[in-house]
């Protein structure tokens, strides 16, 4: 068989997941290579994705599809534009190099397989999410990636503050997922398509009205719990328990920004509206400065790098806020530039790490000597998170700056948000390299020695990429960055990014007042930190806090709703269950006046008299029997006339069968009296016997009811045409019944023998149970002081 | 139960019954029969028996425990339907012997039978046990 293209095109997608089943036996296998290996995977799909890189900044989307469930219009298709190859690349592309860091930052451990394994699910998944075009599929992928992050960040599981994180992220992400899928369905309700490139335009959208903000809202939840803004910035920090090579990952290009792809992605179809603006604007600038002040609160490497990724994600944020063109420009700059300095700084970290034991700032210094290619590739990213030309971090700051206009008040606030935002980015930029590297040298717990080449390479390669890359800044801007932003922007980009530095211009003087803002803030570092410590210790409650007490109200909740309608007792769950049957049979019958008239008797023979009045008799012994035992036998006669009455109006299999149930029910209803030490007799208080009579009484009628006005309605025989004309024809059987049971419809007796076994297995467990002479589930302590009450 | 009479007549009475419960799975395609209510007189069978003898004894005629003959019973009517896999049609379609004497769904009420026999004398040796074993 030929693999057409769509075929061969998602199988390439897949690959991922493949090697995903290899990584376990490799690690065990191949030791050392086990990373290099699994690396070519990641890699040669970044190299596919590089040849097309030509095809889409020429503005030939690449697409394929498949069906998925054709039945229900379900197709799983995939784009390649601007955007989504952009994130490929680098999901890809930064993949691969932590893999090889995989392999050698957990080389010996127990559970490397695994880790890596988890690693190339948690790359394919991100890979589909990014370059699905289904909602449907977009929406799956979001959620593998919750929950192969939740493995991630819990690969630890030992440590109880590793569980933590991960149960946390997967319940923020996790209700971000079931909110894009509200939106998702909302989307399809209005548009009647699943494909986001075939999506009405924005326009349309807008113009749904009423539709409209509740998926801006779903889809902006969904974002912001995925990106971590405020006010679901807290599982992000904690997430820092994840092995650093994760972290690395999750931080650059992966995870958190899920969220942003999300925005960018819906960004032609919802953007530019106030509740766009204002939203995005005001939780991002929010995040901005809350990750940035929290960053220099830290002490310990990941942590501040951690909070530095909140900055930067409510920056990117605020700019899909803003929306325009340079924003959108500044959006694709900005979110290559901090992929590769974020991925080379959590990669020094975990090398530092590695090598000294410790990630305390305060209890690092001079590493430069020790450490050398380290130190070269953390000053390469820290400058470019600082911002200094001509970097990749620099041409970024520029396209943000030079979208601005002192317009209005709120301009300026922006303006003033973006400019400290940054500066505090610089300056933990700055703490970062020279705090470890530079000044003199402190002991730590492990003397310090470089990391390997497999430790070294991403952090180099990254390092030298934010700077090499400003050697050819047209093509940069004309292949990546402006496919990029034409996607967000939903309009045609051409690139102007800078090739010179425009030293009039109020880009470069903004730029000079962050260096200055930054250069400050580091100067003061120390006394910075200690006073937000201070602020900090004088607000007992903190978000994190906050989503505990949730989760215990949750639980408290759930408790008590468990308790109100799991009281234990059997009777009154028998009640509720009668009840539940009357109305349901009553309520209709009335709602639709269907009462059915009183039929006309045919005369009756004496033995269908007789077999009435041994029905009659068997009912009046079971209400009127002094004993327990007396009542079940009776119950036993009184079905025993059923079963005749079955078998006088020409049903002897229906007939057959009841008499057997009939029997057995007997058998084992007093098998049950006596293993359950049932007194004899019926202790039930008058009141209670009243409730049960009454109810008993209405659910005969009830049926009665409902059997005659069944009886009173055509008789539709298709059916019973149908099993009689072709019982013998095609199932050569004479018994209908029997046919209908095991041929014409197996696959129900399939189903009811499996439900037969499946309530024996737990009536044999409910015995056992008992046996142990464990309390009885239906018999809580209450229940004694209830009954006194009454 | 300590009736002579009962325990005298149990043996018979019971091997009659499995004897008559086969029969009427049997004869189950063409006259009122099959194997749910030839499941139910088998474990009528077994219920006198463990009435009659102990729960033990019953236990160690049947060999392997009730609820794994249920099981059987179950797999059994599930492995007739997938027969059908290796003639191309779809699951659980009746696949008849030449001659049309004996097929699929003959194979699957006997896992009917098991199935009801297996579930039903499980719980009632289960609740005929005094707590003795289980």
């Amino acid at each position: 068989m030929a693999l057409d293209f769509d075929t061969f095109a998602i199988l390439l997608l897949l690959a991922p997941f493949g090697a995903a089943a290899f990584a376990s036996l490799l690690a065990r296998g191949a030791g050392r290579a086990a990373g290099w290996i699994l690396a070519v995977v990641p890699a040669g799909l970044c190299f596919a994705f590089l040849s097309l890189v030509d095809d889409v900044a020429a503005g030939t989307a690449v697409r394929f599809a498949i069906d998925w469930v054709p039945v229900l219009g379900l197709r799983l298709s995939f784009l390649v534009d601007g955007l989504s190859l952009t994130f490929a690349l680098l999901i890809t592309g930064i993949g691969a190099v932590i893999m090889v860091y995989s392999g050698a930052y957990l080389h010996g451990h127990r559970r490397l397989g695994r880790f890596l394994a988890t690693m190339l699910l948690f790359m394919g998944a991100m890979l589909g999410l990014v370059l699905a075009d289904s909602l449907v599929a977009l929406f799956c992928f979001w959620e593998l990636t919750s929950v192969t992050s939740f493995l991630l960040i819990g690969f630890n599981h030992t440590h109880e503050a590793a569980r933590r994180a991960a149960f946390q992220a997967l319940v923020v992400t996790g209700a971000g997922g079931l909110s894009l899928m509200a939106g998702g369905v909302l989307l399809h309700a209005i548009s009647g398509t699943w494909d986001i490139s075939a999506l009405a335009s924005s326009e349309g959208l807008r113009h749904a009205g009423a539709a409209y903000p509740w998926v801006l809202g779903f889809i902006v939840v969904a974002a912001f719990t995925k990106s971590a803004q405020v006010p679901f910035h807290f599982w992000l920090p904690n997430a820092m328990e994840a092995p650093t090579p994760v972290s690395a990952y999750l931080h650059s290009a992966t995870m958190v920004q899920a969220g942003i792809y999300l925005l960018a992605r819906m960004s032609p179809l919802l953007a530019g509206t106030p509740l766009w603006q204002g939203l995005l604007c005001a939780c991002g600038g929010a995040t901005l400065l809350w990750g940035a002040l929290s960053a220099l609160k830290q002490v310990d490497l990941k942590r501040m790098l951690a909070q530095t990724t909140l900055a930067s994600l409510g920056l990117l944020v605020l700019l899909l806020g803003l929306g325009g063109e340079g924003a959108a420009m500044a959006v694709a700059a900005y979110f290559v530039a901090h992929a590769l300095y974020k991925a080379a700084l959590f990669l020094v970290a975990g090398v530092i790490d590695h090598g000294t034991n410790t990630r305390d700032i305060t209890a690092l210094g001079g590493l430069r000597d020790q450490m050398a290619v380290s130190f070269i590739a953390a000053g390469l990213a820290a400058i470019s998170m600082f911002g200094l030309p001509p970097f990749l971090g620099y041409l970024a700051k520029e396209e943000m700056y030079a979208g601005l206009r002192f317009d209005d008040a709120w301009a300026v606030l922006t303006i003033a948000v973006m400019v400290v935002g940054n500066a505090l980015l610089g300056a933990v930029a700055l703490a970062l390299v020279i705090r470890p590297f530079l000044g003199t040298l402190k002991p730590t717990p492990h003397t310090p020695h470089e990391g390997g080449i497999a430790l070294l390479l991403g952090p180099v390669l990254f390092g030298l990429l934010g700077l090499g890359v400003a050697f050819a800044v047209s093509s940069y801007g004309d292949l990546i960055l402006a496919p990029m932003a034409s996607a967000i922007h939903g309009a045609r980009v051409e690139s102007h990014l800078p090739l010179a530095i425009d030293v009039l211009g109020l880009p470069f003087w903004l730029s000079v007042v962050t260096w200055a803002l930054a250069g400050l803030a580091y100067w003061r570092l120390d006394a910075i930190r200690a006073s937000l410590l201070a602020v900090e210790r004088r607000f007992r409650w903190s978000f994190d806090t906050g989503f505990d007490q949730l989760m215990f109200g949750l639980i408290r909740f759930a408790g008590a709703i468990t308790r109100t309608l799991h009281h234990g007792r059997l009777e009154l769950y028998l009640v509720i269950v009668f009840a539940a049957f009357a109305l349901v049979v009553l309520v209709p019958l009335a709602a639709l006046r269907g009462w059915p008239e009183l039929p006309r008797f045919a005369p009756m023979t004496f033995y269908e008299w007789g077999t009435v009045a041994m029905a009659a008799v068997g009912v009046a012994v079971v209400v009127g029997a002094r004993t327990r035992l007396g009542s079940i036998v009776a119950l036993g006669i009184q079905g025993l006339a059923v079963s005749l009455i079955f078998l006088l109006f020409g049903a002897p299999d229906l007939g057959f069968t009841q008499l057997m149930v009939e029997t057995l029910s007997v058998v084992i209803l007093a098998l049950v009296m006596t293993r359950l030490h049932l007194s004899t007799n019926d202790p039930r208080p008058l009141e209670d016997w009243a409730r049960d009579g009454l109810l008993a009484l209405i659910c005969g009628g009830a049926a009665t009811a409902l059997l005659l006005r069944v009886l009173q309605g055509a008789f539709d025989g298709r059916l019973s045409n149908f099993f009689a004309e072709n019982s013998v024809a095609i199932a050569h059987g004479h018994n209908i019944v029997n046919v209908i049971l095991v041929d014409f419809r197996g696959l129900d007796t399939l189903g009811e023998i499996s439900v037969v076994m499946t309530a024996g297995i737990a009536i044999l467990a409910l015995l056992r149970r008992q046996h142990k002479r464990e309390p009885l589930p239906d018999r809580p302590k209450r229940a004694p002081r209830r009954k006194a009450a009454a | 139960m300590n009736s002579l009479i009962f325990r005298t007549m149990a043996p018979i009475l019971a091997t009659l019954m499995v004897l008559f419960s086969i029969v009427v799975l049997l004869r189950g395609h063409n006259d009122p029969g099959g194997g749910f209510i030839g499941g139910l007189i088998a474990a009528a069978a077994a219920a006198m028996s463990g009435m009659a003898f102990g729960v033990g004894a019953v236990r160690r005629t049947l060999r392997f425990n009730p609820i794994a003959f249920a099981g059987f019973g179950v797999l059994l009517g599930a492995v007739s339907g997938l027969l059908s896999a290796a003639f191309g049609v779809p699951f659980l379609t009746a696949l008849w012997l030449p001659a049309n004497l004996f097929g699929v769904p003959g194979v699957f009420d006997i896992g009917v039978y098991f199935a009801v026999f297996g579930t039903l004398t499980a719980v009632v040796l289960a609740l005929e046990d005094n707590g003795e074993e289980t």
